[in-house]
Protein backbone atom coordinates (compact mmCIF):
# COMPACT_ATOMS: atom_id res chain seq x y z
CA UNK A 1 0.00 0.00 0.00
CA UNK A 2 1.32 3.46 -0.51
CA UNK A 3 2.27 5.96 1.72
CA UNK A 4 0.70 9.10 0.48
CA UNK A 5 -1.83 8.71 -2.77
CA UNK A 6 -2.74 12.30 -4.18
CA UNK A 7 -5.86 11.88 -6.55
CA UNK A 8 -6.64 14.49 -9.01
CA UNK A 9 -5.85 17.41 -7.07
CA UNK A 10 -6.70 20.49 -8.27
CA UNK A 11 -6.11 24.00 -6.98
CA UNK A 12 -7.49 27.32 -8.56
CA UNK A 13 -6.23 30.57 -7.57
CA UNK A 14 -9.49 32.55 -9.25
CA UNK A 15 -9.12 32.56 -13.01
CA UNK A 16 -5.85 30.34 -12.83
CA UNK A 17 -5.36 26.78 -12.26
CA UNK A 18 -2.52 26.39 -10.83
CA UNK A 19 -2.90 22.61 -10.57
CA UNK A 20 -4.78 20.75 -13.15
CA UNK A 21 -5.82 17.07 -11.41
CA UNK A 22 -2.31 15.62 -10.55
CA UNK A 23 -1.90 12.05 -9.12
CA UNK A 24 0.79 11.03 -7.41
CA UNK A 25 1.73 7.82 -5.15
CA UNK A 26 4.50 7.16 -2.73
CA UNK A 27 5.46 4.47 -1.10
CA UNK A 28 7.55 3.72 2.45
CA UNK A 29 11.14 4.01 2.05
CA UNK A 30 10.81 5.38 -2.09
CA UNK A 31 12.31 8.92 -2.80
CA UNK A 32 10.56 10.80 -5.58
CA UNK A 33 12.03 13.64 -7.63
CA UNK A 34 9.09 16.50 -8.56
CA UNK A 35 10.67 18.61 -11.48
CA UNK A 36 9.19 21.66 -13.48
CA UNK A 37 10.19 25.05 -14.50
CA UNK A 38 9.40 28.20 -12.92
CA UNK A 39 5.16 28.09 -12.40
CA UNK A 40 4.77 24.64 -12.98
CA UNK A 41 3.13 23.87 -9.90
CA UNK A 42 6.00 22.37 -7.72
CA UNK A 43 5.62 24.80 -4.60
CA UNK A 44 1.44 24.43 -4.97
CA UNK A 45 1.37 21.21 -4.59
CA UNK A 46 4.00 21.01 -1.99
CA UNK A 47 1.98 23.65 0.06
CA UNK A 48 -1.14 21.41 -0.16
CA UNK A 49 1.18 18.45 0.67
CA UNK A 50 2.52 20.53 4.00
CA UNK A 51 -1.24 21.82 4.56
CA UNK A 52 -0.57 25.24 4.04
CA UNK A 53 -3.72 25.12 2.02
CA UNK A 54 -6.17 22.66 0.92
CA UNK A 55 -6.58 21.65 -2.74
CA UNK A 56 -10.12 23.37 -4.01
CA UNK A 57 -10.45 19.49 -5.65
CA UNK A 58 -9.01 16.40 -5.09
CA UNK A 59 -8.14 14.32 -2.20
CA UNK A 60 -4.85 13.64 -0.27
CA UNK A 61 -4.74 9.70 1.14
CA UNK A 62 -2.57 8.78 3.75
CA UNK A 63 -2.10 5.14 4.24
CA UNK A 64 -5.39 4.76 2.65
CA UNK A 65 -7.17 7.23 4.77
CA UNK A 66 -8.45 10.44 3.57
CA UNK A 67 -6.97 13.49 5.27
CA UNK A 68 -7.61 16.82 5.42
CA UNK A 69 -5.24 19.71 6.34
CA UNK A 70 -6.28 22.86 7.81
CA UNK A 71 -2.82 24.25 8.44
CA UNK A 72 0.34 22.68 8.65
CA UNK A 73 0.56 21.25 12.31
CA UNK A 74 -1.73 18.79 10.46
CA UNK A 75 0.23 17.24 8.29
CA UNK A 76 2.43 17.59 10.65
CA UNK A 77 0.45 15.43 12.77
CA UNK A 78 -0.38 13.16 10.29
CA UNK A 79 3.58 12.08 9.60
CA UNK A 80 4.74 15.05 7.11
CA UNK A 81 7.70 16.68 7.81
CA UNK A 82 8.61 19.88 5.79
CA UNK A 83 12.33 20.74 5.18
CA UNK A 84 11.80 24.35 3.93
CA UNK A 85 13.94 26.27 1.66
CA UNK A 86 15.01 29.17 3.44
CA UNK A 87 15.67 26.14 6.36
CA UNK A 88 13.32 28.23 9.13
CA UNK A 89 15.93 27.93 11.56
CA UNK A 90 16.83 30.21 14.40
CA UNK A 91 20.35 31.13 13.74
CA UNK A 92 20.60 32.98 17.56
CA UNK A 93 19.71 29.06 18.90
CA UNK A 94 21.99 26.24 19.49
CA UNK A 95 21.82 23.67 17.38
CA UNK A 96 20.27 21.02 19.13
CA UNK A 97 17.42 24.49 20.35
CA UNK A 98 16.42 24.36 16.59
CA UNK A 99 16.07 20.66 16.60
CA UNK A 100 13.33 20.77 19.21
CA UNK A 101 12.08 24.28 18.57
CA UNK A 102 8.54 24.51 19.26
CA UNK A 103 8.45 20.87 20.61
CA UNK A 104 11.22 21.08 23.76
CA UNK A 105 11.65 18.66 26.13
CA UNK A 106 10.61 19.13 29.32
CA UNK A 107 11.19 17.83 33.22
CA UNK A 108 10.07 18.55 36.69
CA UNK A 109 6.45 19.91 37.92
CA UNK A 110 5.00 22.99 37.69
CA UNK A 111 5.73 25.64 38.59
CA UNK A 112 9.71 24.47 38.23
CA UNK A 113 8.88 22.63 35.39
CA UNK A 114 12.16 23.32 33.17
CA UNK A 115 13.78 22.36 29.75
CA UNK A 116 15.83 19.43 29.83
CA UNK A 117 18.73 20.60 28.04
CA UNK A 118 20.84 17.66 29.06
CA UNK A 119 18.43 15.22 27.81
CA UNK A 120 17.51 17.50 24.13
CA UNK A 121 21.36 17.67 23.49
CA UNK A 122 21.60 14.52 23.55
CA UNK A 123 19.02 13.09 21.09
CA UNK A 124 20.24 16.10 19.09
CA UNK A 125 23.59 14.39 19.12
CA UNK A 126 22.24 11.18 18.30
CA UNK A 127 20.56 12.52 15.55
CA UNK A 128 23.33 14.37 13.94
CA UNK A 129 25.49 11.28 14.27
CA UNK A 130 22.56 8.85 12.98
CA UNK A 131 23.02 11.46 9.58
CA UNK A 132 26.55 11.16 10.04
CA UNK A 133 26.80 14.97 10.32
CA UNK A 134 29.48 16.62 11.88
CA UNK A 135 27.23 19.07 13.45
CA UNK A 136 27.62 19.93 17.46
CA UNK A 137 24.43 20.27 19.67
CA UNK A 138 25.70 23.20 21.27
CA UNK A 139 27.20 25.54 18.55
CA UNK A 140 25.20 28.48 17.66
CA UNK A 141 23.49 27.52 13.91
CA UNK A 142 24.95 31.48 13.37
CA UNK A 143 28.53 30.07 13.25
CA UNK A 144 27.29 26.68 10.54
CA UNK A 145 28.01 26.18 7.03
CA UNK A 146 25.26 25.30 4.73
CA UNK A 147 25.88 21.87 4.96
CA UNK A 148 25.51 21.71 8.94
CA UNK A 149 22.32 23.76 8.47
CA UNK A 150 20.42 21.19 6.36
CA UNK A 151 21.96 18.51 8.79
CA UNK A 152 20.23 20.59 11.28
CA UNK A 153 16.60 21.06 9.02
CA UNK A 154 16.64 17.51 8.40
CA UNK A 155 17.29 16.44 11.73
CA UNK A 156 14.13 18.50 12.98
CA UNK A 157 12.33 16.30 10.88
CA UNK A 158 13.44 13.08 12.27
CA UNK A 159 12.25 14.01 16.05
CA UNK A 160 8.78 12.77 15.39
CA UNK A 161 10.10 9.78 13.04
CA UNK A 162 7.78 11.00 10.32
CA UNK A 163 6.19 8.69 7.46
CA UNK A 164 7.37 11.48 4.57
CA UNK A 165 9.56 14.20 4.32
CA UNK A 166 8.92 17.05 2.08
CA UNK A 167 12.54 18.86 0.89
CA UNK A 168 11.82 22.33 -1.26
CA UNK A 169 15.11 23.22 -3.02
CA UNK A 170 17.39 21.41 -0.20
CA UNK A 171 20.56 21.94 -2.75
CA UNK A 172 19.67 25.32 -4.01
CA UNK A 173 21.52 27.57 -2.03
CA UNK A 174 24.38 25.70 -1.01
CA UNK A 175 28.04 25.09 -1.91
CA UNK A 176 29.01 22.51 -4.27
CA UNK A 177 30.76 20.46 -1.80
CA UNK A 178 27.75 20.66 1.00
CA UNK A 179 25.57 19.68 -1.83
CA UNK A 180 27.38 15.96 -1.32
CA UNK A 181 26.28 15.63 1.92
CA UNK A 182 22.84 16.55 1.66
CA UNK A 183 22.43 14.42 -0.60
CA UNK A 184 24.12 11.85 1.42
CA UNK A 185 22.01 13.26 4.11
CA UNK A 186 18.16 12.31 1.92
CA UNK A 187 20.23 8.82 1.39
CA UNK A 188 20.29 7.98 5.19
CA UNK A 189 16.31 9.45 5.39
CA UNK A 190 15.89 6.55 2.89
CA UNK A 191 17.52 3.64 4.00
CA UNK A 192 15.78 4.52 7.49
CA UNK A 193 12.26 3.79 5.77
CA UNK A 194 11.40 7.46 5.36
CA UNK A 195 9.68 8.29 2.10
CA UNK A 196 11.07 11.68 0.47
CA UNK A 197 9.76 13.92 -1.89
CA UNK A 198 12.29 16.08 -2.99
CA UNK A 199 12.04 19.46 -4.84
CA UNK A 200 14.41 20.36 -7.05
CA UNK A 201 15.46 22.44 -9.94
CA UNK A 202 19.16 20.71 -10.26
CA UNK A 203 19.11 17.27 -12.35
CA UNK A 204 21.83 15.45 -11.27
CA UNK A 205 20.40 15.59 -7.38
CA UNK A 206 17.51 14.01 -8.63
CA UNK A 207 19.38 11.48 -10.41
CA UNK A 208 21.19 10.74 -7.34
CA UNK A 209 18.99 9.96 -5.27
CA UNK A 210 15.54 9.24 -6.06
CA UNK A 211 14.21 6.33 -7.15
CA UNK A 212 11.43 8.26 -8.85
CA UNK A 213 10.80 11.31 -10.90
CA UNK A 214 7.63 13.08 -11.40
CA UNK A 215 7.11 15.91 -14.09
CA UNK A 216 4.86 19.29 -13.62
CA UNK A 217 4.11 21.51 -16.48
CA UNK A 218 1.85 24.13 -16.36
CA UNK A 219 -0.37 22.09 -13.19
CA UNK A 220 -0.83 19.07 -15.33
CA UNK A 221 1.56 15.88 -14.25
CA UNK A 222 3.20 14.94 -17.95
CA UNK A 223 5.93 12.11 -16.76
CA UNK A 224 5.96 9.78 -13.61
CA UNK A 225 8.53 7.19 -14.18
CA UNK A 226 11.43 5.05 -12.56
CA UNK A 227 15.04 7.44 -12.17
CA UNK A 228 16.67 4.01 -14.79
CA UNK A 229 13.93 3.94 -17.65
CA UNK A 230 14.90 8.30 -18.32
CA UNK A 231 17.53 10.25 -18.82
CA UNK A 232 18.48 14.18 -17.84
CA UNK A 233 17.83 14.29 -21.39
CA UNK A 234 14.06 13.45 -21.27
CA UNK A 235 13.39 15.03 -18.01
CA UNK A 236 14.92 18.19 -19.65
CA UNK A 237 12.78 17.92 -22.53
CA UNK A 238 9.40 17.01 -20.51
CA UNK A 239 9.95 19.88 -18.39
CA UNK A 240 10.40 22.69 -21.14
CA UNK A 241 7.70 20.87 -23.05
CA UNK A 242 10.01 19.69 -25.93
CA UNK A 243 8.72 16.33 -25.17
CA UNK A 244 4.79 16.18 -24.44
CA UNK A 245 4.72 13.68 -21.62
CA UNK A 246 6.23 10.32 -21.27
CA UNK B 1 22.38 3.25 -14.06
CA UNK B 2 25.69 4.21 -15.07
CA UNK B 3 24.74 7.77 -14.90
CA UNK B 4 24.16 7.05 -11.11
CA UNK B 5 27.03 5.62 -11.02
CA UNK B 6 29.62 7.52 -12.00
CA UNK B 7 28.20 10.23 -9.98
CA UNK B 8 28.46 8.31 -6.74
CA UNK B 9 32.42 8.38 -7.14
CA UNK B 10 33.35 12.54 -7.06
CA UNK B 11 30.74 12.98 -4.75
CA UNK B 12 32.25 10.60 -2.26
CA UNK B 13 35.30 12.60 -2.60
CA UNK B 14 33.84 15.81 -1.84
CA UNK B 15 32.01 14.37 1.16
CA UNK B 16 35.17 13.83 2.47
CA UNK B 17 36.65 17.63 1.77
CA UNK B 18 32.97 18.48 3.52
CA UNK B 19 33.42 16.46 6.52
CA UNK B 20 37.00 18.40 6.74
CA UNK B 21 35.53 21.65 5.79
CA UNK B 22 32.97 21.07 8.80
CA UNK B 23 35.03 19.94 11.29
CA UNK B 24 37.46 23.07 11.03
CA UNK B 25 34.09 25.48 11.40
CA UNK B 26 32.73 23.45 14.17
CA UNK B 27 36.14 23.78 16.26
CA UNK B 28 34.86 26.95 17.71
CA UNK B 29 33.29 25.87 20.91
CA UNK B 30 33.39 28.48 23.71
CA UNK B 31 34.58 27.46 27.22
CA UNK B 32 32.41 29.01 30.00
CA UNK B 33 35.02 31.91 30.46
CA UNK B 34 35.00 32.94 26.95
CA UNK B 35 31.13 32.86 26.72
CA UNK B 36 31.12 35.05 29.62
CA UNK B 37 33.95 37.40 27.97
CA UNK B 38 32.10 37.81 24.71
CA UNK B 39 28.52 39.49 26.30
CA UNK B 40 27.81 43.16 26.47
CA UNK B 41 26.93 42.73 30.78
CA UNK B 42 30.05 41.51 31.33
CA UNK B 43 32.04 44.63 29.61
CA UNK B 44 29.06 47.22 31.05
CA UNK B 45 30.09 45.78 34.46
CA UNK B 46 33.79 46.22 34.17
CA UNK B 47 32.94 49.92 32.92
CA UNK B 48 30.97 50.34 36.50
CA UNK B 49 33.53 48.89 38.31
CA UNK B 50 36.09 51.19 36.41
CA UNK B 51 33.76 54.22 37.03
CA UNK B 52 33.30 53.47 40.61
CA UNK B 53 37.22 53.31 40.66
CA UNK B 54 37.43 57.06 39.58
CA UNK B 55 34.60 58.35 41.51
CA UNK B 56 36.15 56.95 44.93
CA UNK B 57 39.16 59.37 44.03
CA UNK B 58 37.03 62.09 42.57
CA UNK B 59 34.77 62.37 45.69
CA UNK B 60 34.76 61.52 49.08
CA UNK B 61 30.76 61.08 49.32
CA UNK B 62 31.40 58.17 46.62
CA UNK B 63 31.93 55.27 48.76
CA UNK B 64 29.91 56.23 51.31
CA UNK B 65 27.27 53.65 52.60
CA UNK B 66 24.42 56.71 52.08
CA UNK B 67 25.53 56.74 48.74
CA UNK B 68 25.94 53.77 48.03
CA UNK B 69 22.35 53.17 49.41
CA UNK B 70 21.32 55.77 46.92
CA UNK B 71 22.71 54.64 44.33
CA UNK B 72 20.95 51.13 44.70
CA UNK B 73 17.57 52.21 45.52
CA UNK B 74 17.26 54.54 41.88
CA UNK B 75 18.78 52.47 39.75
CA UNK B 76 16.43 49.16 40.92
CA UNK B 77 12.92 50.92 39.85
CA UNK B 78 15.04 51.04 36.21
CA UNK B 79 16.23 47.87 36.60
CA UNK B 80 13.07 45.96 37.03
CA UNK B 81 11.28 48.00 34.19
CA UNK B 82 14.46 47.06 32.19
CA UNK B 83 13.70 43.27 32.59
CA UNK B 84 10.18 43.60 31.56
CA UNK B 85 11.90 45.55 28.59
CA UNK B 86 14.47 43.30 27.91
CA UNK B 87 11.84 40.73 26.90
CA UNK B 88 9.56 42.92 24.66
CA UNK B 89 13.24 43.90 22.91
CA UNK B 90 13.99 40.50 22.65
CA UNK B 91 11.25 39.95 19.98
CA UNK B 92 12.68 42.84 17.91
CA UNK B 93 9.93 45.23 19.57
CA UNK B 94 9.97 48.23 21.74
CA UNK B 95 7.29 49.38 24.22
CA UNK B 96 7.74 53.49 24.82
CA UNK B 97 4.88 53.42 26.91
CA UNK B 98 6.64 52.49 30.51
CA UNK B 99 6.95 55.93 31.42
CA UNK B 100 3.10 56.76 31.33
CA UNK B 101 2.47 53.42 32.56
CA UNK B 102 4.62 54.14 35.87
CA UNK B 103 2.02 57.45 35.89
CA UNK B 104 -1.12 55.69 35.32
CA UNK B 105 -0.57 52.80 37.21
CA UNK B 106 0.52 54.84 40.32
CA UNK B 107 -1.98 57.40 40.11
CA UNK B 108 -5.18 54.44 40.18
CA UNK B 109 -3.10 52.21 43.34
CA UNK B 110 -2.75 55.66 44.75
CA UNK B 111 -6.39 56.69 44.71
CA UNK B 112 -7.08 53.19 45.55
CA UNK B 113 -5.25 53.89 48.95
CA UNK B 114 -6.60 56.69 49.50
CA UNK B 115 -10.46 55.68 48.76
CA UNK B 116 -9.61 53.09 52.33
CA UNK B 117 -8.93 50.20 50.13
CA UNK B 118 -6.05 48.17 51.98
CA UNK B 119 -2.35 47.85 50.42
CA UNK B 120 -3.14 44.77 48.84
CA UNK B 121 -6.40 45.70 47.39
CA UNK B 122 -3.96 48.75 45.92
CA UNK B 123 -1.18 46.53 44.64
CA UNK B 124 -3.98 44.67 42.31
CA UNK B 125 -5.18 48.15 40.97
CA UNK B 126 -1.72 48.55 40.37
CA UNK B 127 -0.70 45.59 38.38
CA UNK B 128 -4.16 45.21 36.71
CA UNK B 129 -3.76 48.75 35.05
CA UNK B 130 -0.36 47.39 33.57
CA UNK B 131 -2.01 43.56 32.86
CA UNK B 132 -4.59 46.13 30.90
CA UNK B 133 -2.38 48.55 29.30
CA UNK B 134 0.28 45.83 27.96
CA UNK B 135 -2.43 43.70 26.82
CA UNK B 136 -4.01 46.26 24.71
CA UNK B 137 -0.31 46.89 23.59
CA UNK B 138 0.42 43.10 22.37
CA UNK B 139 -2.87 42.82 21.05
CA UNK B 140 -2.50 45.58 18.29
CA UNK B 141 0.89 44.74 17.70
CA UNK B 142 1.02 40.89 17.29
CA UNK B 143 -2.64 40.58 15.86
CA UNK B 144 -2.97 43.69 14.20
CA UNK B 145 0.39 44.14 13.15
CA UNK B 146 0.62 47.29 13.85
CA UNK B 147 4.01 48.79 14.09
CA UNK B 148 5.37 48.74 18.02
CA UNK B 149 7.15 51.64 18.14
CA UNK B 150 3.54 53.47 16.65
CA UNK B 151 1.37 51.55 19.01
CA UNK B 152 3.31 52.05 22.25
CA UNK B 153 4.17 55.64 21.43
CA UNK B 154 0.44 56.33 21.01
CA UNK B 155 0.09 54.33 24.40
CA UNK B 156 2.20 56.60 25.93
CA UNK B 157 0.36 59.76 25.13
CA UNK B 158 -3.33 57.74 26.19
CA UNK B 159 -1.42 56.45 29.38
CA UNK B 160 -0.48 59.82 30.49
CA UNK B 161 -3.44 61.71 29.40
CA UNK B 162 -5.94 59.02 31.48
CA UNK B 163 -3.76 59.59 34.45
CA UNK B 164 -4.10 63.68 34.05
CA UNK B 165 -7.92 62.56 33.80
CA UNK B 166 -8.52 60.05 36.42
CA UNK B 167 -6.41 62.52 38.99
CA UNK B 168 -8.39 65.20 38.02
CA UNK B 169 -4.52 66.61 37.45
CA UNK B 170 -3.90 66.76 41.29
CA UNK B 171 -1.40 65.49 43.22
CA UNK B 172 -2.38 62.54 45.78
CA UNK B 173 -0.13 62.29 49.26
CA UNK B 174 -2.81 60.79 51.76
CA UNK B 175 -2.70 56.79 51.30
CA UNK B 176 -5.55 56.12 53.76
CA UNK B 177 -5.80 53.26 56.91
CA UNK B 178 -2.14 50.95 55.22
CA UNK B 179 -0.70 54.22 54.40
CA UNK B 180 2.32 53.08 56.69
CA UNK B 181 2.68 50.13 55.43
CA UNK B 182 2.68 51.20 51.89
CA UNK B 183 5.05 53.54 52.68
CA UNK B 184 7.32 50.97 54.30
CA UNK B 185 7.20 48.92 51.52
CA UNK B 186 8.22 50.70 48.84
CA UNK B 187 10.44 53.07 50.92
CA UNK B 188 11.83 50.74 53.75
CA UNK B 189 15.33 48.80 53.88
CA UNK B 190 15.91 45.26 55.19
CA UNK B 191 19.49 44.68 56.21
CA UNK B 192 21.11 47.76 55.09
CA UNK B 193 19.61 47.16 51.61
CA UNK B 194 16.68 49.10 49.91
CA UNK B 195 13.46 46.60 49.74
CA UNK B 196 13.23 48.00 46.23
CA UNK B 197 16.91 46.22 45.84
CA UNK B 198 15.34 43.10 47.22
CA UNK B 199 12.62 43.24 44.49
CA UNK B 200 15.23 43.66 41.88
CA UNK B 201 17.25 40.70 43.31
CA UNK B 202 14.61 38.45 43.58
CA UNK B 203 12.82 39.36 39.79
CA UNK B 204 16.31 38.93 38.29
CA UNK B 205 17.19 35.45 39.38
CA UNK B 206 13.71 34.32 38.38
CA UNK B 207 14.20 36.11 35.04
CA UNK B 208 17.57 34.16 35.06
CA UNK B 209 15.56 31.28 35.22
CA UNK B 210 12.94 32.23 33.13
CA UNK B 211 15.45 32.67 30.02
CA UNK B 212 17.54 29.41 30.84
CA UNK B 213 14.97 27.09 31.74
CA UNK B 214 10.93 27.60 30.44
CA UNK B 215 9.31 26.94 27.56
CA UNK B 216 8.26 30.27 27.27
CA UNK B 217 11.91 32.14 27.59
CA UNK B 218 13.10 29.69 24.22
CA UNK B 219 10.07 30.95 22.48
CA UNK B 220 10.76 34.38 22.84
CA UNK B 221 14.15 33.93 21.81
CA UNK B 222 13.55 32.16 18.98
CA UNK B 223 10.44 34.82 17.85
CA UNK B 224 13.52 37.29 18.07
CA UNK B 225 15.48 35.17 16.20
CA UNK B 226 13.51 34.31 13.35
CA UNK B 227 9.88 35.07 14.01
CA UNK B 228 9.23 32.70 10.59
CA UNK B 229 10.57 29.86 11.68
CA UNK B 230 8.98 30.09 15.32
CA UNK B 231 5.70 30.51 13.25
CA UNK B 232 6.64 27.17 11.23
CA UNK B 233 7.70 25.36 14.09
CA UNK B 234 4.29 25.84 15.67
CA UNK B 235 5.37 27.95 18.61
CA UNK B 236 1.92 30.39 19.26
CA UNK B 237 3.67 33.22 18.12
CA UNK B 238 1.28 36.27 18.29
CA UNK B 239 0.21 34.92 21.83
CA UNK B 240 4.07 34.91 22.91
CA UNK B 241 4.13 38.43 21.71
CA UNK B 242 0.85 39.66 23.96
CA UNK B 243 2.46 37.95 26.79
CA UNK B 244 5.58 39.68 26.36
CA UNK B 245 3.82 43.37 26.22
CA UNK B 246 1.97 42.03 29.26
CA UNK B 247 5.27 41.32 30.87
CA UNK B 248 6.96 43.66 30.38
CA UNK B 249 3.71 45.99 31.51
CA UNK B 250 3.78 44.06 34.55
CA UNK B 251 7.78 44.56 35.59
CA UNK B 252 6.41 48.48 35.30
CA UNK B 253 3.22 47.82 37.58
CA UNK B 254 6.09 46.56 40.15
CA UNK B 255 7.81 49.53 40.22
CA UNK B 256 5.05 51.52 40.04
CA UNK B 257 4.07 49.76 43.36
CA UNK B 258 7.66 50.30 45.15
CA UNK B 259 7.88 53.68 43.60
CA UNK B 260 5.09 55.89 44.49
CA UNK B 261 5.06 53.92 48.36
CA UNK B 262 8.97 55.50 48.51
CA UNK B 263 8.18 59.04 46.68
CA UNK B 264 5.10 59.10 49.05
CA UNK B 265 2.84 60.97 46.75
CA UNK B 266 1.71 60.16 43.27
CA UNK B 267 1.34 63.08 40.47
CA UNK B 268 -0.14 61.99 37.16
CA UNK B 269 3.15 63.27 35.74
CA UNK B 270 5.34 60.60 37.07
CA UNK B 271 7.53 58.67 34.80
CA UNK B 272 7.55 61.29 32.30
CA UNK B 273 10.52 60.19 30.14
CA UNK B 274 11.64 57.42 32.27
CA UNK B 275 11.60 54.73 28.77
CA UNK B 276 14.50 56.90 28.08
CA UNK B 277 16.36 55.48 30.83
CA UNK B 278 14.97 51.89 30.81
CA UNK B 279 15.26 51.69 27.01
CA UNK B 280 19.19 52.76 27.68
CA UNK B 281 19.25 50.29 30.49
CA UNK B 282 18.46 47.47 28.25
CA UNK B 283 20.37 48.50 25.40
CA UNK B 284 23.23 49.28 27.39
CA UNK B 285 22.63 46.06 29.29
CA UNK B 286 23.37 44.13 25.98
CA UNK B 287 19.96 43.93 24.53
CA UNK B 288 19.92 44.03 20.52
CA UNK B 289 17.12 46.68 19.06
CA UNK B 290 17.18 43.88 16.22
CA UNK B 291 15.86 40.99 18.77
CA UNK B 292 16.83 37.37 19.61
CA UNK B 293 19.30 38.41 22.36
CA UNK B 294 18.14 38.97 26.07
CA UNK B 295 20.37 38.85 29.38
CA UNK B 296 18.54 38.60 32.76
CA UNK B 297 21.75 40.15 34.29
CA UNK B 298 22.23 42.98 30.96
CA UNK B 299 18.69 44.84 33.28
CA UNK B 300 20.32 45.86 36.24
CA UNK B 301 23.49 46.30 35.17
CA UNK B 302 22.88 48.86 32.64
CA UNK B 303 20.57 50.42 35.28
CA UNK B 304 23.42 50.99 37.38
CA UNK B 305 25.67 52.77 35.10
CA UNK B 306 23.06 54.84 33.73
CA UNK B 307 22.17 55.50 37.69
CA UNK B 308 26.14 55.53 38.36
CA UNK B 309 26.98 58.13 35.47
CA UNK B 310 23.93 60.69 37.03
CA UNK B 311 25.28 59.57 40.50
CA UNK B 312 29.51 60.80 39.47
CA UNK B 313 28.00 63.60 37.27
CA UNK B 314 26.00 64.91 40.61
CA UNK B 315 29.14 63.94 42.84
CA UNK B 316 31.67 66.04 40.10
CA UNK B 317 29.78 69.10 40.10
CA UNK B 318 28.83 69.02 36.72
CA UNK B 319 25.46 70.57 36.40
CA UNK B 320 22.43 68.49 36.49
CA UNK B 321 21.41 69.47 33.15
CA UNK B 322 24.28 67.41 31.74
CA UNK B 323 22.48 64.14 33.12
CA UNK B 324 20.29 63.55 29.76
CA UNK B 325 23.35 64.16 27.65
CA UNK B 326 25.56 61.49 28.81
CA UNK B 327 22.92 59.21 29.57
CA UNK B 328 22.10 59.69 25.72
CA UNK B 329 25.95 59.35 25.10
CA UNK B 330 25.99 55.95 26.43
CA UNK B 331 23.22 54.44 24.53
CA UNK B 332 25.03 55.42 21.20
CA UNK B 333 27.99 53.96 22.58
CA UNK B 334 26.64 50.97 23.74
CA UNK B 335 25.11 50.12 20.28
CA UNK B 336 27.90 51.13 18.71
CA UNK B 337 30.15 49.01 20.72
CA UNK B 338 27.78 46.15 19.92
CA UNK B 339 28.40 47.16 16.07
CA UNK B 340 31.66 46.56 16.98
CA UNK B 341 31.76 43.67 18.63
CA UNK B 342 29.51 41.69 15.72
CA UNK B 343 31.61 42.80 13.09
CA UNK B 344 34.86 41.34 14.90
CA UNK B 345 33.57 38.00 16.35
CA UNK B 346 31.46 36.63 14.05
Amino acid sequence: MSLLDLKGITKSFGAIHALNGVDLSIAPGEAVGLMGDNGAGKSTLMKIIAGNFPPTRGQILIEGEAVLFHKPIDARNSGIEIVYQDLALCDNLTAAANVFLGREERTGIWPFRKLDHAAMTKRAGELFAELKSETRPRDLVRQMSGGQRQAVAIARTRLSDPKLVLMDEPTAAISVRQVAEVLNLIKRLKDTGHAVILVSHRMPDVFDVCDRVAVLRRGTKVADKPITQTTPEEVTGLIIGAIEAA
Amino acid sequence: MTDTAQQQSPAQKAMDHAAIDDSITSRQEMTGLGAMLRTQPFWVFVAILMLGLVMSFVSDAFMTERNMFNISRNMAFFGIMALGMSAVICTAGIDLSVGSLLGLAGINLALVLQAGWSVEVGFLACVGTAIIVGLINGILIAYLRLAPFVVTLGMLAMARSIAMVISNNKMVYEFGPDQDVFENIGGGSMMGVPNVVWVLTAMTLIFLWIWRYTQWGRWVIAIGGNPQAAKLSGIPVERVIVSVYVVCSLCTGIAAFMFIGYTGSATNAMGATYELNVISATVIGGANLMGGVVYALGAPIGAALVELIRNSLLLAGIPALWQQFFVGLFLILAVLLEQIRNRGGK
